[in-house]
């Protein structure tokens, strides 16, 4: 504590970016630069650069040139957005068919340049809650997240309304979980609150996306890190917390220095710390960096992990909300749902609880990729049709190639088809389908796309990334792995398939977290919905996607032999 | 002289990099439960951890020695063997997969003769396969010394690696 007070008054303010270009009288238009990872690896920072020095060489003094967070349409990046035009700059590079000559003379007229957002599907279906400031305010700058806002529903809730006040509202809303499993927030903050906890309660926020294929809280967390702290901050006032940790993934370094810095602000000007809003309230955040482990994802390995050891799962009960990180009552929530948390208090329950669909309220942020035009960061009411999400918010497949499936989820999900495009995207529709919601990664397959191979690639995934520490996960996914690699080089029987399908039901049932459970959730899906190409691949020994490397000749005896042999190997066990 | 932690420990050498790994330990309070943020300020110093820093920072959180070598090696960002020069991570993730991932390292193992985890024989450019990098809007994606580069191709990145 000693440590913590010392480095606190050490601290000069934090440190702040070259104020940005903003003029002295009234901005008529302004010019946001997206700064996120993708953006940033396409040249926006040089972008921003070339942009402010263009409106200071005109004399433009009334445009405003911003950084700013994820703009969405990441495929189409570096993006700039002038949001009194309502309208959208892509590719916008110096050189490019938009560099900064078009968006000037955009900007300095009546601003005719650029992608029209009101009429525009990628935009018009969306409803943004979690990335309301996305966009509009300077992921590093508390005042730009104060000055839309920010951190009056903590004010609020510290200020007028007791814990279990702010526990009724978080319940009202319905809010669910958006790492995946979708719990009831309110209620698992309500169990928290009640466990006791002689040594105290910790908030932890779960910002160890390990999806392949989702980048959500990545996004959140580069576009609007104070949203999410904002978030913890009222889950600790109403759980009785004073101490919170963000366990973020190595592999994200710009959400990691933007998150740490976004904490040292809110420090600074008293919106984290002591005394929280002029009162007792004290609220502490610390980064956790996690070390490349997919399994930390999992709460049980997740306090492991924060803990300082390996990240293995242990059996639950007790869960986290009685006896988590060094034994006491934990929250944990995702990136996502805190996120949602400061709108939950300020426009109140009601209001979230009024968007969505029966029993999943409010939006649900995707990340679009794979065989799809707009690839890029999404928040769209819960309940839209999957047919709406790809087809009209994506845009449709690239280059004119014929959808296959949707795969969300990740690792624990499961491949939808065509013929469920019309399903309504909530927490009961995917699962019933035999997928589940996940944290929000959503990737289109076109028609070269082998679904078995798809199963194989998860399955390698979650032979690598299995702790080890149950049997069936540990043997189980090699094992399943091997016949998928079996079936994938034509070596494979029906024997083999029976053997694969009842192997994934052992494992989804023994296993002993979330990783083994979920890992046959793609086999099961794929021969489900795909079983053709399995039988493909196993009868007539060719890949219909022509990914597969089968050869004729690859089996090395024949048909009858192999079967053969089977039998002989199914007899022995 | 060497630097001495506050613990007495002195540091295994008088590299100056140990300052830095003391200072950390000593923010953390030299608490056990700060073993991963050592090993993470550890290799961002160091570039890999060897079995002597692994034994120095045991020694000074309190951890043994079986525990701090488990931690360690289960976490897949730690690495006990020296790096190369360069590093290229190919991101592995579904989107980047689907989109030809594979074929990237296959044209690197061609040219290179080096696969996931190894490091050229020249010690020039060590490779690495990452789950997901989160840039999936770019796949397939790689990592050149930091740097994302989206929608790589097999020449493309063969020649970005030749240029290095």
């Amino acid at each position: 504590m000693s440590n913590q007070t010392a480095e606190g008054a050490g601290a000069a303010r934090p440190h702040r970016q070259p104020e940005p270009l903003l003029p002295e009288g009234d901005v008529r238009v302004s010019a946001n630069v997206c700064q996120a990872a993708g953006c940033l690896s396409m040249g926006s920072e040089q972008l921003f650069e070339n942009l402010r020095e263009a409106v200071l060489a005109k004399g433009l003094d009334d445009v405003a040139v911003r950084r700013v967070g994820c703009l969405g349409l990441c495929a189409a990046g570096p993006l700039v957005l002038v949001p009194e035009q309502g309208r959208l700059f892509e590719r916008a590079q110096p050189g490019g068919p938009q560099g900064v000559s078009e968006l000037i003379r955009s900007l300095s007229g009546d601003g005719d340049g650029g992608r029209p957002l009101a009429t525009d599907p990628f935009f018009s279906h969306q409803v943004k809650v979690v990335l309301e400031r996305c966009g509009t305010v300077d992921p590093e700058r508390l005042e730009d997240y104060v000055a839309t806002g920010g951190y009056e529903a903590l004010a609020q809730a510290v200020g007028t309304m007791t814990p279990d006040d702010v526990i009724a509202e978080v319940v009202r809303s319905g809010l669910r979980g958006r790492g995946g499993a979708g719990y009831p927030t309110g209620l698992k903050w309500r169990t928290v609150a009640k466990s006791a906890a002689p040594e105290g309660r910790f908030v932890v926020c779960n910002a160890d996306e390990g999806d392949p294929g989702a980048f959500m809280d990545r996004s959140v967390l580069e576009s609007c890190p104070q949203q999410v702290l904002e978030g913890m901050a009222i889950a600790g006032y109403a759980v009785g917390a004073n101490r919170g940790y963000v366990y973020v993934r190595a592999e994200y370094p710009l959400a990691v220095k933007r998150l740490s810095s976004a904490i040292r602000q809110a420090e600074h000007d008293g919106h984290l710390g002591r005394d929280i809003a002029g009162t007792r309230f004290d609220f502490q955040v610390e980064v956790r960096i996690g070390a490349g482990a997919f399994v930390c994802g999992e709460e049980t390995a997740l306090i492991a992990s924060i803990q300082g050891g390996r990240g293995t799962p242990r059996p639950r009960p007790p869960y986290p909300a009685a006896s988590g990180l060094w034994g006491c009552p934990t929250l944990i929530n995702n990136v996502e749902t805190f996120a949602n948390i400061p709108a939950v208090i300020t426009r109140g329950g009601d209001w979230l609880n009024a968007i969505g669909t029966e029993r999943s309220k409010g939006t649900k942020v995707f990340a679009l990729a794979g065989a799809v035009t707009n690839t890029g960061l999404i928040e769209v009411p819960m309940g839209l049709t999957l047919r709406q999400i790809v087809f009209e918010i994506g845009g449709g497949l690239a280059e004119g190639r014929r959808f296959k499936a949707v795969q969300t989820g990740g690792p624990s999900g499961g491949c939808i088809p065509k013929s469920l495009l019309d399903m309504p995207v909530d927490y009961e529709s995917l699962a019933q389908a035999g997928s589940i919601m996940g944290s929000g990664g959503m990737i289109v397959m076109d028609d070269r796309t082998c679904m078995v191979d798809v199963a194989k690639f998860f399955m390698d995934f979650c032979r690598e990334e299995s702790c080890g520490k149950c049997l069936p996960c540990r043997v189980g996914t090699e094992e399943m792995y091997r016949l998928l690699e079996r079936i994938t080089t034509g070596k494979a029987t029906r024997a083999h398939l029976a053997q694969l399908e009842s192997l994934a039901g052992m494992v989804k049932a023994t296993s002993l977290c979330g990783l083994g459970q979920g890992a046959p959730n793609p086999v099961f899906s794929t021969l489900r919905y795909f079983r053709d190409e399995y039988l493909a691949h196993v009868d007539d020994r060719a890949c219909p996607a022509g990914v597969c490397p089968i050869t004729q000749e690859s089996p090395g005896m024949p048909v009858e032999g192999a079967l053969a042999g089977t039998r002989r190997s199914g007899g022995a066990s | 002289m060497a630097s001495t932690t506050v613990a007495g420990r002195p540091a295994p050498s008088d590299d100056k990099r140990w300052r830095q790994v003391d200072v950390r330990m000593r923010r953390l309070g030299y608490r056990p439960d700060g073993l991963i943020e050592v090993l993470h300020t550890t290799q961002e110093v160091f570039g890999y951890l060897d079995d002597e820093a692994l034994s120095y920072i045991g020694e000074s959180l309190g951890v043994p020695p079986s525990k701090v070598y488990g931690v360690a090696t289960f976490y897949t960002h730690f690495t006990l063997k020296p790096q190369g020069l360069h590093t290229c991570v190919v991101c592995a993730g579904t989107a980047c997969y689907i989109n030809g991932a594979s074929a990237l390292l296959g044209a690197i193992a061609d040219k290179f003769a080096v696969k996931p985890g190894g490091t050229t024989a020249d010690g020039k450019i060590s490779l690495l396969k990452a789950r997901c990098l989160g840039a999936c809007s770019m796949a397939p994606a790689v990592v050149v010394d930091g740097d994302v580069q989206g929608h790589m191709g097999p020449g493309q990145l063969v020649k970005l690696l030749e240029e290095l």
